[in-house]
């Protein structure tokens, strides 16, 4: 097994797809000879020319309908946004076209297109360029979303999304491309729709997903380490369709969830988490199920009042008190 | 297309009806016209009859539960058919309002429901027990009641650390000291919940309508104290040349109402609302009037005392209440009460029931009067005990029994050592 | 020699009689068809809402003649008769505006998602403009694969407003795709004119911006549209180049079933003015002056396309709805 980056995870799934089927093509902005605007595309324009690694103006809703359109007639297209603050701009094609064509057209057109870029907040970005769209894309019938945590996750969801027959949202943490990580070689496929627990435990559930993942892990060590109490860290990894039954069984073991994702609270992915447990595993609780997430504001500037606004260990810990009843 | 099954109005003036029993099973095969269930109503057992074919599904409503005219109690759908989500499910059952069967319970000193001692909790119902989820369903598996055990969460929640080792707790339900006197045979537990018959409900309405809230009538008796008389002075000679207490006539009063509610546990009795509560325990409520009104002590499991423990206990209580030192686990939980107003030449009187209790009995004094014996008048000891009966939960004849026997028991004091 | 010429000739002229009569006989069958329609919305047999095409015959029949079964058509929420026009059978269209199981998107479609896979015919999009990029993709599949298709793609000219057809004209011109972007400008968005909201009125000159072929086209007759549109069709075919066609027309019902005709926006007198050039009377009336038509063969025509209509509404009326299963398939591709 390799160790490798986040990112070159995410490159080594697309270079091998493409070598795999003959209609897969990368399209977005600065892919091509600019080589990605974070790298993923790295070297693709080399090995596999300008017919399938196509730059583009800036233009995302003139090139995600393209990505429909060429889905439409028979392509299986990956259309890269330089983050997701600006698939905002292409949205109509997402939800209005990707999601719909296949159910509008009595099943006649299936659309199998992958939509990803980096998702969620970096470091001092401002409000426009630091945000988490799972819950927007989450909530639309016909999609599929998924947000990896790791290398491996990485590579073996964006190769399953590839192959999907239908419209698939990749959401890459845009702090994860460095994080190093054991990624199996070759055919490594990880199934749409399957959490993992990444910690197992016994006394608290934190339920995360791609970058929280990582803030999920460090709180369990403190929570370990300061009360000695042992906190299952579950990692969706896909949040459409949300593997339900793994929530189920693991707040089944452990009786309390912490919910922690890097959206805003109001309608968050939490939410439906929450939704899930309180309706399938309402005798199983024994304590109200809590949300760590972004501070309900736009993303601030300053250094400190950032960190103030995202999720960190320290509050998943301050949640777990209050769900172990230690507080 | 599902087809709902509603609680149908079985009676002209059926309001609601309780399934007494389902005939047919959650996905049971049904035809139209076929019975589906015994409908007990206002007035009768009705058949609720299927208004179409096919399966039975979605029974919401259980075995012993009342639900009002035109609630979903359950759906006929296709075979095969997949009835909906939320949207288009019958509304969820209202809780269970009682068992099928009775519930039986125990109470304890600190958390018996305290009459006297409801605050003023607004909104929330103070009875509620707050427990999580897990914690509920736990206890029920262990057959802990959850009132007994103190939450340590939120609020007083009861959490999951609370239950471990409940089953110790279970095990040991905390009771009253009690002296050795031989139990009377007496079922397990301390009461139980009957769930309200409809037509029990129905009297319980319209009496309570009719009357006011509680529906008392009073059944009047004239003792023979003559044997009681002699009695109670041979025992106080005996108390006395022991140095202890004397028994009064009110101790014997006291003694002989708890034995005799012990065979007549129907006047035994708390009126719960949606339920009445047999009390097998009997905690006679023993009226003292203090300097600014009322207070009722209570003489805890006064069928298995002995009289001189009774008597003790009284004197001990009506001291304290005169010098208001009764603590509240010392004034509620009575199951029947005793008022007795013969220290003020009072030949007869009735008194008002002290709720959740069913009956009370008002004691006049002991006065000589001439009465026809064996065809001969002679002058005996008398004295006229008057219930008060509240009648949706006593009945005429029911009380009429209960005092019956407590007269003979106080006419011939032996028949108390039977 | 002089036989053969002759002959071939003749054999042209009767060629291309035949394909003017076959013209004729699709825009009555769309005339009638959206006649119905109208009726079948009247009686509540149709909901939601019903975009006719009456008046704008011309422009689907015009170019849609000229395409080849392996070519690609892609309309908005106006799309009745490109659907008629492409082939679609009357009776699959009619079923689908009744939200029938017989529809041609099996009744979860309706009047604005007109889908015919088999027929390369894409879909009817409900939002303005959202289908022009879609075309260019569909284009970006032709030149992909290396295919001498072509992709019609129609719009009205009230979506030359919207980015997504400047975004879409720039990357077609960009990528040198072979998308025939036909806008049936039929002057009004809605109720509003369109020289009242565009700062350029002329459609085609947007081409200028993305150095895109262009033609201005006269849309109420259907020989110049099908004689524009061969030429952006081998523009597209040879080399891969989109062309903007502006297509003048006319629509003489309200933008939709549940809008006025005329009113506020436009006055009687216009549409009248305008029903003088009524696209089916100008090409039967060519026909006629050609000696290839008489008022029997156009009333013998025109019985026909209203048969067809007929079968297609009894079709519709008898077909079933979708079954309730039907709510939750198609939500996923296998």
């Amino acid at each position: 097994m390799a160790t490798l980056t986040y990112r070159d995870a995410l490159n080594q799934a697309l270079r091998e797809e493409m070598q795999r089927d003959p209609n897969v093509f990368l399209m977005g902005e600065e892919v091509g000879v600019y080589q990605g605007a974070y790298k993923v595309s790295r070297g693709l324009l080399e090995e596999f020319g300008p017919r399938r690694i196509v730059d583009t103006p800036i233009a995302e809703l003139g090139f995600a309908g393209i990505g429909v359109g060429a889905a439409m007639a028979g392509l299986r297209p990956v259309i890269e946004f330089m983050t997701w603050n600006f698939a905002v701009l292409a949205l109509d094609q997402i939800v209005n076209s990707a999601a719909k064509i296949l159910y509008e057209s009595g099943g006649q057109v299936p659309i199998p297109i992958v939509f990803r870029g980096p998702n969620g907040a970096a470091l001092q970005l401002a409000a426009q360029h630091s945000q988490a769209w799972e819950s927007w894309l989450s909530h639309i019938p016909g999609l599929k979303v998924v947000a990896p945590a790791t290398p491996a996750d990485a590579k073996g969801l964006l190769k399953s999304a590839i192959r999907d027959n239908n419209p698939v949202i990749v959401l890459e943490g845009e702090m994860l491309y460095n994080i190093k990580g054991e990624v199996p070689e070759g055919e490594h496929i990880v199934p749409i729709g399957q959490a993992e627990v990444k910690r197992p435990g016994h006394d608290v559930t934190f339920i995360c997903h791609s970058k929280t993942v990582t803030v999920a892990l460090k709180a369990a060590e403190q929570l370990a380490e300061r009360e000695g109490a042992s906190a299952e860290v579950l990692d969706l990894r896909s949040l459409r369709p949300l593997d339900e039954a793994a929530i189920l069984e693991s707040v089944a073991r452990t009786n309390r969830a912490v919910v922690v994702e890097e959206g805003w609270p109001h309608c968050g992915i939490g939410a439906q988490v929450v939704d899930v447990i309180q309706r399938d595993a309402f005798d199983q609780l024994d304590a109200p199920v809590l949300r760590v997430t972004q501070a309900d504001v736009p993303m601030p500037y300053n250094k400190q009042l950032e960190r103030l606004a995202k999720p960190s260990p320290e509050r998943v810990v301050a949640a777990a008190r209050r769900v172990l009843y230690l507080d | 297309m599902a087809t709902n099954v509603y609680m149908e109005a079985l009676s002209p003036t059926m309001e609601e009806g309780r399934v007494a029993k389902w005939h047919k099973r959650d996905g049971d095969a049904v035809k139209a016209g076929e019975t589906l269930a015994e409908v007990e109503t206002d007035k009768a057992i009705m058949d609720l009859v299927a208004r179409a074919d096919g399966v039975l599904r979605q029974v919401a409503v259980a075995e012993g539960q009342t639900v009002p005219v035109g609630s979903v109690v359950a759906v006929i759908a296709a075979p095969g058919e997949t009835i909906g989500a939320a949207g288009s499910a019958p509304p969820p059952a209202p809780a269970l309002s009682g068992k099928g069967k009775g519930e039986t319970g125990n109470v304890g000193v600190a958390t018996a429901p305290a009459v006297a001692t409801v605050s003023a909790v607004s909104g929330a119902d103070p009875s509620r027990v707050k427990a999580s989820p897990l914690a509920r369903r736990m206890a029920k598996e262990a057959g802990v009641d959850l009132k007994l055990v103190t939450g340590s969460g939120p609020g007083g929640r009861v959490v999951r650390r609370d239950l471990q080792g409940a089953a110790t707790v279970a095990a040991s339900p905390p009771t009253f000291p009690v002296s050795r006197v031989p139990l009377p045979e007496r079922p397990e537990g301390a009461y139980q919940d009957v769930p309200l018959t409809q037509i029990r409900k129905t009297i319980a309405k319209r009496l309570a309508t009719s009357l006011g809230p509680i529906p008392h009538f009073f059944l009047t008796s004239e003792v023979d104290m003559e044997r009681a008389a002699e009695a109670r002075e041979a025992l106080n000679k005996q108390l006395g040349d022991q140095g202890g207490g004397k028994v009064s006539f009110n101790d014997i009063i006291i003694k002989a109402t708890a034995l005799a509610l012990s065979r007549h546990r129907a006047c035994n009795a708390w009126f719960q609302e949606d339920h009445i509560r047999y009390w097998n325990e009997v905690h006679i409520g023993m009226a003292v009037a203090v300097e600014d009104g009322l207070i009722t002590p209570v003489i805890r499991n006064a069928d298995v005392k002995s009289l001189a423990e009774i008597g003790r206990e009284a004197k001990e209580l009506a001291d304290k209440a005169r010098s208001r030192r009764l603590q509240p686990s010392e004034y509620t939980g009575a199951t029947f009460s005793v008022s007795n107003l013969g220290m003020f030449d009072i030949d007869q009187f009735t008194a008002v029931i002290n709720p959740p209790e069913a009956g009370i009995i008002a004691v006049g004094s002991i006065v000589q009067k001439p009465v026809v014996l064996d065809g001969e008048v002679t002058a005996r000891r008398r004295m006229r005990v008057t219930m008060s009966c509240d009648h949706r939960v006593i009945d005429g004849a029911t009380g009429a029994a209960f005092l019956q026997t407590l007269k003979q028991m106080l006419e011939n004091p032996l028949a108390m050592l039977l | 020699m002089a036989t053969a010429t002759a002959r071939t000739a003749n054999a042209n002229v009767t060629a291309q009689t035949e394909l003017e009569r076959r013209m004729l006989r699709q825009m009555l069958l769309i005339r009638r068809f959206e006649e119905k329609a109208a009726e079948a919305y009247a009686l509540g047999k149709i909901g939601g809402f019903c975009h006719l095409y009456i008046g704008q015959e011309a422009v689907a029949v015009g170019s849609l003649a000229v395409l080849r079964d392996d070519d690609y058509v892609i309309s908005s929420y106006r799309d009745h008769g490109q659907a008629l026009a492409r082939g679609v059978p009357a009776t699959a269209v009619m079923a689908e505006l009744f939200g029938k199981a017989t529809g041609c998107s099996k009744g979860k479609g309706g009047s604005m998602h007109l889908f015919d896979a088999g027929r390369r015919f894409l879909g009817g999009h409900g939002i303005v403009g959202g289908h022009i990029p879609l075309a260019a993709g569909i284009g970006f599949a032709i030149r992909y694969k290396g295919g001498d298709q072509v992709c019609m793609c129609y719009f009205g000219e009230a979506a030359v407003n919207i980015g997504a057809f400047h975004e879409a004209l720039n990357m077609a011109s960009v990528y040198k795709l072979p998308v025939i972007f036909c806008c049936e400008n039929n002057r009004y968005g809605m109720g509003t004119a369109f020289e009242r909201v565009a700062a350029v009125t002329d459609v085609v000159e947007h081409a200028c911006s993305y150095d895109m072929a262009a033609e201005v086209v006269d849309g109420m007759d259907a020989l110049a549209v099908y004689a524009a549109t061969e030429r952006a069709a081998d523009r597209a075919r040879n080399g891969g180049h989109p062309t903007l066609l502006e297509v003048r027309t006319y629509r003489y019902m309200g933008h939709s079933m549940s809008d006025p005709l005329h009113g506020v926006y436009r006055t009687k007198e216009e549409v009248e003015e305008q029903r003088k050039r009524d696209p089916i009377s100008q090409l039967a009336l060519k026909l006629k002056e050609a000696g290839a038509l008489d008022d029997a063969a156009l009333q013998a025509l025109d019985a026909e396309a209203r048969a067809e209509t007929d079968e297609a509404a009894r079709f519709a009326e008898e077909s079933p709805d979708p079954e309730p299963d039907e709510l939750t398939t198609h939500v996923l591709a296998d």
